[in-house]
């Protein structure tokens, strides 16, 4: 085992960051797509926090991350009250039903 | 070592739930992955000396966020345990271009000297902490150990015991006593974080009062046909 | 535990006492791994004797005080005339039980439910101080960080509840949920007022501040704290979802809410969490309101006096006296977390179970509003005393000049060590 160094937490910010995103490309469950985004936030926030330690930002690694939890939850609520519309109206949570737009 | 042992633990966890999240069909299951995920990740916050992050991270993230999308799962979940499968294809195509897109990054990261390029960045905060700070930290910390007796005493001695709260409640203040007293005050003061502070401030207000508008129980066309027959 | 034994963390303490009996160098690899795995689980054995240990006597205490609350007597059989093993009696019987998981349940969920609750409940623990010093983890936030363990046990109920497949654990996971989650808002607003007066997050800072008699204790600190503690102890008994905000497992309308279909240990290691929550908030407010291990009347400071820091030699850092004077301390917190519990046990037997809608009313339209009010109030009361009598205190030192004047206990003193600092 090598020292844990800034590569160790990019790679662990990586393999969220890629979940997620496949998360949200593959999942048809709406609540699915969203805990992609929460997964790609924090794959986002892995990487923030460790350039704040191994690195001379100081804390602004660390305050940048604290606005991406706030605001994620905050995107989580919004989120979520859309999602329960979408299900008010088509009964589904299937985000590839949501295709009225499409003419 | 004991760094190590514990890292490796926590990103194996993280790594592993989140796959677990992209793997799983069954949302419920999902959600309870993402908790082992989200908790590890502020399981690595703590070793990287972010207390209060990880902390901030267990009560919104795993506290907060996860329960409400489990609340979204329960109201939006037409049947017991809904699965809504993706189709095969999808999943093959989606995992090998998240397996590229992985591939990609590692590269990057690797390909990089990030030694170097930190070392390029404005020299770190080595300035002495205010006094009072310094006095603080050690009265609070109530069994000095022998290491830290010595010399540890600047700014960089308490971040490096992951005590950053004041820090970041001062630069929410707009305040950055490590940034303003190296440079003696002269060149001006390092801006703080006041303004995106009030901003996410009053950004959450309008999203506790738009969702609460967005998620407001409205009146289904059952019940107003209801309401007329009555 | 920092300073269990020594005014060390015990992780350097096993590391200097192996290193003088063994001729290791102290900063050998091994060594540090060794020393840091034996404290790591000598805390976690401590820790794990007292959430194990406290539910044991708690639900014996439940049963006697509803016993007597109803004019009988409670156990009496097992273990002489108070029942004393009753508690241990049923565990053995819980364990003997078959581990059910019904046809309809979310296999995987559905076991890993309780540990989650559990083990949610269980590290709160890790960040509580049981005594001046006595704490696994020292972290600076702690009192944020409490209250984040606090809110995990949630997720457990409601995953719980939504795998066993079944409506009466689903409809009690729903009402559990939503009461949790809208009960942790005014409890964290009240835990905040005491935290604001202190102006730091760190336990030890908090019941360091105060020592001394209990007018030093921060209920009445103002008359605004004194409300708070009543408001943060009424949210606390809700948010351990104990009667009469038990809608969670209402047993007259739920069968038995989120547990109805758990069985044997799963089932019990439910209420063991249950319990150790009803401890974990009271022995918090029992420091952010009530002086933690402070006992209010001087005795502890007579000790602190008498023995703090006497009895050293025998093992470097170690203080015989520093040890008993935190003995003490841990009895202190212990007794008036015990006394909080014994109250809302109280409470469970006397007062009716309010509706779901009056539970949400009670904390969305009163707990709520009365809690930011009092923090409103909290934060203007030194302002206004200090526009009025150019004090920030009614009568004796302010708040942090007491904090510095306070000797810090530990045997290395505090002024030599900030020599050594500058």
């Amino acid at each position: 085992m090598g020292e844990v160094g800034l590569n160790a937490y990019l790679m662990v910010g990586a393999v969220l960051f890629v979940c997620g995103v496949v998360c949200m490309a593959t999942k048809r469950n709406g609540i699915g797509v969203l805990m992609g985004v929460e997964l790609v936030l924090n794959g986002a926030n892995v990487n923030f926090v460790a350039f704040s330690r191994y690195t001379s930002l100081g804390l602004d690694g660390q305050t940048v991350a604290l606005f991406v939890i706030v605001l994620a939850a905050a995107e989580a609520a919004v989120a979520l009250a859309i999602a329960l519309n979408f299900y008010n109206n088509h009964l589904t949570i299937d985000v590839d039903r949501g295709n009225e737009l499409q003419g | 070592m004991i760094e190590q042992l514990l890292f490796y633990t926590f990103a194996i966890l993280t790594c592993g739930g989140a796959v677990a999240v992209v793997a799983t069909q069954n949302v419920v299951r999902m959600a309870f992955w993402l908790v082992v995920s989200l908790g590890s990740v502020a399981a690595l916050f703590f070793l990287l000396h972010a207390d209060f992050l990880g902390a901030a991270q267990l009560l919104i993230y795993v506290g907060g966020t996860v329960v409400l999308l489990v609340f979204g799962v329960m109201l939006t979940a037409s049947g017991p345990y809904t699965t809504i499968k993706t189709s095969p294809a999808e999943g093959i195509i989606g995992g090998a271009v998240g397996l590229m897109l992985l591939m990609v990054l590692v590269s990057s990261i690797g390909s990089v000297d990030w030694g170097a390029i930190s070392g390029r960045l404005p020299a770190s905060p080595e300035s002495p902490f205010t006094a009072d700070s310094i006095r603080e930290a050690h009265a609070e910390e109530s069994l000095v150990n022998a290491g830290s007796t010595k010399a540890k005493t600047d700014l960089a001695a308490v971040q490096q015991q992951g005590r950053t709260v004041r820090q970041l409640g001062l630069s929410f203040l707009g305040l950055r006593p490590d940034r303003n007293l190296k440079e003696g005050g002269a060149n001006g003061l390092a801006p703080g974080y006041f303004l995106p502070f009030e901003i996410v401030s009053v950004h959450l207000l309008v999203v506790l009062i738009g969702a609460a508008y967005l998620a407001r129980a409205k009146r289904r066309a059952v019940s107003e046909d209801r309401v007329s027959l009555d | 535990m920092h300073g269990l034994f020594a005014a060390l963390t015990l992780e350097d303490f096993i590391a200097r006492t192996i290193s003088s009996l063994t001729k290791i160098p102290a900063d050998s690899d091994t060594l540090l791994l060794t020393a840091f795995l034996a404290a790591a689980f000598t805390h976690a054995g401590l820790l794990l004797g007292l959430f194990g240990g406290l539910p044991v006597f708690y639900i014996w205490l439940e049963r006697k005080v509803a016993g007597r609350i109803q004019d009988r007597l409670g156990p009496t059989r097992v273990g002489g005339g108070f029942g004393w093993l009753q508690t241990i009696a049923d565990g053995i019987k819980l364990i003997q039980k078959e581990d059910l998981v019904p046809k309809e349940a979310d296999a995987l969920v559905f076991r890993m439910a309780p540990y989650l609750a559990t083990i949610a409940s269980f590290a709160a623990f890790m960040v509580l101080p049981i005594s001046d010093g006595w704490i696994a983890v020292a972290a600076e936030c702690g009192a944020f960080l409490i209250l984040a363990l606090m809110s995990l046990e949630v997720l457990g109920i409601i995953l719980a509840g939504y795998s066993s497949g079944s409506k009466w654990a689903l409809f009690g996971a729903m009402r559990e949920a939503a009461q949790m989650v809208s009960y942790e808002i005014p409890m964290a607003i009240c835990a905040l007022i005491p935290l604001m007066i202190a102006g730091s997050l760190n336990f030890q800072v908090i019941g360091r501040m105060q020592s001394g008699g209990f007018w030093n204790w921060f209920i009445l600190h103002d008359p605004f704290t004194f409300l708070a503690f009543f408001c943060y102890f009424t949210t606390a008994t809700a948010s351990v979802k104990r009667a009469p905000f038990d809608l969670a497992e209402a047993e007259s309308e739920l069968v038995a809410g989120f547990h109805t279909e758990y069985s044997g240990f799963r089932w019990s290691i439910f209420f063991l969490a249950e319990y150790s929550s009803m401890f974990a908030v009271s022995a918090v407010a029992a420091i952010l309101f009530l002086g933690g291990w402070h006992d209010g009347l001087g005795i502890d400071s007579v000790l602190d006096s008498m023995f703090r820091g006497t009895g050293t030699g025998i093992i470097e850092g170690f203080s015989l006296g520093s040890y008993v004077a935190n003995v003490f301390g841990a009895v202190v917190l212990i007794t008036k977390a015990c006394l909080l519990v014994f109250v809302q046990i109280w409470v469970r037997w006397t007062l009716p179970r309010l509706r779901i809608d009056q539970v949400m009313t009670t904390c969305l339209k009163y707990l709520v509003p009365i809690s930011c009010f009092l923090f409103l109030a909290a934060v203007l009361w030194p302002l206004t005393l200090v526009t009025m009598f150019s004090r920030p205190v009614i009568a004796g030192p302010a708040l942090g000049e007491r904090a510095l004047s306070h000797q810090t206990t530990t045997s290395i003193d505090a002024s030599e060590r900030l020599g050594a600092a500058r």
